[in-house]
């Protein structure tokens, strides 16, 4: 059965009424009309569909609406603007990372999270962080760029 | 609609008379008459037909001075839309910012063949050039008209003609002809796809003028990515749509024989749609639409399994009748030679299925509005999937429009095409819009595959070590069960699961390189499909077609000749190679590697881990790559680190060198993972790598420390393709690096822990 559910999506709210199992990403994809998250696989393999709860990093694709609760969600759209960047998507265009580009938003919104928690780390340790994440194209190297950049940016 | 449909109706004479809007210096006597009539000659206000022969069909000045570049190909995640707008802009002389490439779409557009074999440059590039180049001629000569100046006195600066000698004299394109359209006849090769060809009059620059082709110019469309400004196909909506998915069989081949629309029937919109073996379900939301597919109850008919066990798929490959056998390249006399030959060196390779596997399933938007069809596809050839929907929903072909949208990388053949037909039979059926979205199982288990294979050498060498026979035969699934595209019914998901058979052609390939063996024989077999139609193993086309199998072999093999001569590797290449632009990548990549001269493999190692190196080389349609790879082995877990690659490319001449660097970058990481890691599982019933555990794909902790590329340009010479040549020689240059490191010799692809673990013990 529906229910009435309110979202703070990058600091604003929206009441929908949908199915407490339904996965997070159709609510913000579908009710709210957000274009960021990404379906890649639903089942929390790939990283695609990433965005933060209180500012974790979670698979919005096997997350339930019911299990969101009061957390304040961000999106890759709620992370920075083309005015006010974060330094992942400073990063992300100096080093012209993406090939297709549908896995940015999981690379960015992991690495944000990690990023905001760990300052100066080493390659190994960003590495170990991302682990969770596909790109097809093959474009880690220029990931681990950016990625690095940022975090340099961060200080 | 574009800026310059907008402005179309602005009119000719209002903008020639236009007092503050035309800055046009007319030196001599020159009545309006002239003006108009030299004007009317080359641009019109009504747009000619969408035809090749239309210089309009690929280039139009629009009112505000900028370009549109009308692309008939679509970029697949390189950037190849930055390097037609640099040889747009160069030939026309105009800033690279003023032109937009407009790509795949089929009101806009010609066929061009869509992304297909690495061609964007070398063939849809070649087209926009020779369009451009025609474009600024003509706009010269009307300028030279309007100026009374001649046009070799005549300069073009930023889209600024004036005389070189009075710069006062000046007229710009956009006074000219903006927001109007080119009357310019072509004269078009009357082919379509990627041979299409239709050059003006005009000739292209001298490269030694270029000054926007060759520059590293960035990717515009990275910013609107990561500020989430740009959509996706799968972020298209429209009006009244609904959501589809589709539902496949666990038996390859079974067909529904009973459905019960009744147990989705509380699901909000949730309709069946049912013909023959084709299966789907729509509802108003996508959540419902997933939720309707779960829950549909099905009866599948009792097919029976269709393929072999896994284990004996290379045996099944072997034993096969062959449907196709050809030889494409012979010279000498192979029987006689290898009868001659002191000793000979026979080697067996073996490649498996692999899967597109894109980063996200396919996803297509098709809406049939009063007798319009429109559909948004991420599919490489929107041209095609034009034909294939008219096919499918029996529509005249001018009613159908399918627009390219950045979607989930492609490589090929994947299943995009599928996914969009599927989707018009939907939106067909229920009479409204239909978003449909493949599942992860679906991207995976079901895309064309590209096809399993078998490879075997045989070379005769003389006591001196010469290769005096040389043989080398592949034999495997064809690389077209399904063709390139989706214009037939015969090569679609839904035409299959609709009672149409697959029709499988016969596709392979021989290794392309330049090894001068005075007896040399290169040949190949294809076998029959293993299910006639709706399979998850259909080969087609991936990301260059056959040649990661052909070249693993090929050039595995060449070392294992090396090593049985006591040679080293790239000394021995070069003893038989004498192709100047073959012997110079592979002696580029050598330098800059550092390579060490000596035969594999090393033999002052001992320990867990042992490191080598290895090289190869091949060509690709007139590109040339060599790679030096260096890697790492636990010989105790198996475990591969391909640590280092230096790569040599040639690819004749460069557009854009950081674009470049990328996409070859791309290729390498992607090589490796397929190398290391990739293959299709199955077992009797269905394919069972469905996801990212069970398909696993490099991950970011499997990274090469280095990749470095050294580019080798020919300006003086037409470019070639970049997209795929250098993922061809990937997996052989591991595989000799892993020889080099251990004395062991593994021929078969991926080259996972255990595998290697085994090969080692």
């Amino acid at each position: 059965m529906s229910q009435k559910f309110t979202l703070t999506v990058n600091g604003q709210a929206h009441t929908i009424e949908a199915d407490p199992d339904m996965p997070l990403l159709y609510a913000l994809r579908d009710d709210i009309g957000l274009n960021n998250p990404k379906f890649g696989c639903g089942l929390a393999q790939c990283g695609a569909c990433t965005v933060h709860l209180d500012g974790q990093p979670t698979r919005s694709c096997a997350t339930p609406l019911s299990a969101v609760g009061k957390a304040k969600i961000t999106t890759l759209a709620g992370l920075g603007t083309p005015e006010k960047p974060h330094p992942l998507q400073t990063a992300y265009i100096e080093e012209q990372v993406p090939q297709c580009g549908y896995c940015i938003n999981g690379w960015i919104m992991t690495a944000a999270a990690f990023l905001s928690d760990k300052k100066k780390p080493s390659e190994a340790e960003i590495k170990d962080a991302l682990s969770g994440v596909k790109c097809r194209c093959g474009t880690h190297i220029s990931i681990l760029k950016a990625v690095k950049r940022a975090a340099t940016m961060m200080g | 609609m574009t800026k310059f449909e907008k402005t179309s109706s602005f009119s000719r004479r209002s903008l020639l008379l236009g007092g503050g809007a035309l800055v046009v210096s007319i030196g001599a006597a020159i009545s309006l008459e002239t003006v108009l009539s030299i004007g009317q000659a080359y641009a019109q206000g009504a747009k000619p037909p969408l035809t090749p022969d239309q210089l309009s069909s690929y280039i139009a000045v629009n009112a505000d001075g900028s370009v549109s570049a009308y692309f008939g190909k679509m970029d697949m995640g390189h950037g190849l839309h930055v390097a037609i707008g640099q040889m747009v802009a160069e030939e026309l002389d105009v800033p690279f910012k003023a032109v937009k490439v407009i790509m795949g779409d089929t009101a806009t557009s010609v066929n061009q063949g869509g992304a297909s074999g690495s061609t964007g440059i070398q063939f849809g590039g070649k087209q926009m050039r020779m369009a451009a180049a025609e474009a600024r001629r003509v706009l010269v000569e009307m300028a030279a008209g309007l100026l009374s100046v001649p046009a070799d006195k005549l300069t073009v600066n930023d889209g600024m003609v004036s005389a070189t000698e009075d710069k006062s004299k000046r007229i710009s394109y956009a006074q000219m002809i903006g927001g109007k359209y080119f009357n310019v006849q072509l004269d078009w090769n009357k082919q379509y796809g990627n041979p299409l060809y239709a050059p003006g009059k005009a000739q292209p620059k001298n490269p030694k003028d270029h000054k926007i082709v060759g520059q590293p110019i960035k990717r515009e469309d990275v910013a609107p990515k990561v500020f989430c400004q740009e959509d996706y196909c799968t972020d298209v909506k429209v009006p009244g749509m609904v959501h589809g998915r589709m539902i496949r069989p666990d038996v390859a081949g079974s067909v529904p024989v009973k459905v019960d629309e009744a147990s989705i029937k509380d699901i909000p919109g949730a309709r069946v749609v049912w013909d023959k073996g084709f299966l789907g379900v729509v509802a108003d939301k996508e959540w419902g639409a997933i939720q309707a597919a779960a829950k549909l109850k099905v009866e599948w008919s009792q097919a029976q399994p269709p393929f072999p066990e896994q284990a004996t798929l290379y045996d099944h490959i072997r034993k096969a009748t062959a449907r196709k056998s050809q030889v494409d390249k012979e010279n000498g006399n192979v029987d006689e030679a290898f009868k001659s030959a002191a000793k000979v060196i026979e080697a067996e390779y073996e490649w498996p299925f692999q899967s597109h596997a894109s980063m996200g399933p396919a996803c297509a938007l098709v809406e049939i509005k009063d007798g319009n069809v429109t559909c948004w596809s991420g599919t490489q050839k929107s041209h095609f999937v034009q034909q294939g929907l008219a096919a499918t929903l029996g529509m005249p072909l001018d009613k159908v429009r399918v627009i390219f949208k950045t979607s989930p990388g492609s490589y090929g053949r994947n299943d995009a095409d599928d996914c969009a037909m599927d989707a018009g039979v939907l939106a067909k059926a229920v009479g409204k819009p239909v978003r449909l979205q493949y599942t992860r199982e679906e991207g995976t288990g079901w895309d064309p595959k590209g096809p399993a294979s078998i490879h075997k050498a045989r070379a005769g060498v003389d006591a001196s070590g010469k290769v005096v026979a040389y043989e080398f035969i592949s034999k495997g699934f064809s690389r077209v069960d399904v063709g390139t595209n989706g214009s037939k019914p015969l090569d679609t998901l839904a035409g299959h699961t609709q009672g149409v058979a697959l029709k499988s052609g016969d596709g392979f390939g021989v290794p392309a390189e330049s090894y001068a063996f005075d007896h040399k024989r290169m040949g190949w077999e294809t076998i029959p499909p293993l299910l006639d139609r709706s399979s998850p193993l259909r080969s087609a086309h991936l990301r260059d077609p056959v040649g990661p199998q052909i070249h693993f072999a090929s050039e595995s093999f060449i070392d294992e000749v090396a090593a049985a001569v006591n040679a080293d590797p790239i000394e021995f290449r070069l003893r038989h190679i004498k192709e100047p632009r073959d012997v110079a990548v592979i002696k580029a990549a050598a330098e800059k590697a550092k390579w060490d001269t000596r035969p594999s493999p090393r033999k002052d190692q001992t320990g867990a881990k042992v490191s080598g190196r290895g090289i190869a080389y091949s060509q690709r349609n007139g590109t040339r790559v060599a790679i030096v790879a260096e890697v790492d082995i636990d010989r105790a877990s198996g475990k591969i680190f391909a640590r280092k690659f230096t790569v040599a490319h040639d690819c004749g001449q460069i557009i854009n060198p950081d674009g470049l660097v990328k996409c070859i970058e791309g290729n390498i990481v992607q090589g490796i993972s397929r190398t290391l890691w990739e293959e299709v599982t199955f077992d009797r019933k269905s394919v069972t790598s469905v996801d990212w555990i069970s398909y696993p794909i490099l991950d970011i902790t499997e990274t090469p420390a280095e990749v470095n590329v050294v580019l080798i340009n020919h300006p003086e010479l037409p470019p070639t393709g970049a997209g795929e040549p250098s993922i061809r020689p990937v997996a052989a240059a591991i595989a000799n690096a892993i020889f080099d490191a251990t004395g062991v010799r593994i021929r078969r692809v991926p080259f996972s822990p255990d595998r290697v673990k085994a090969a080692l013990s």
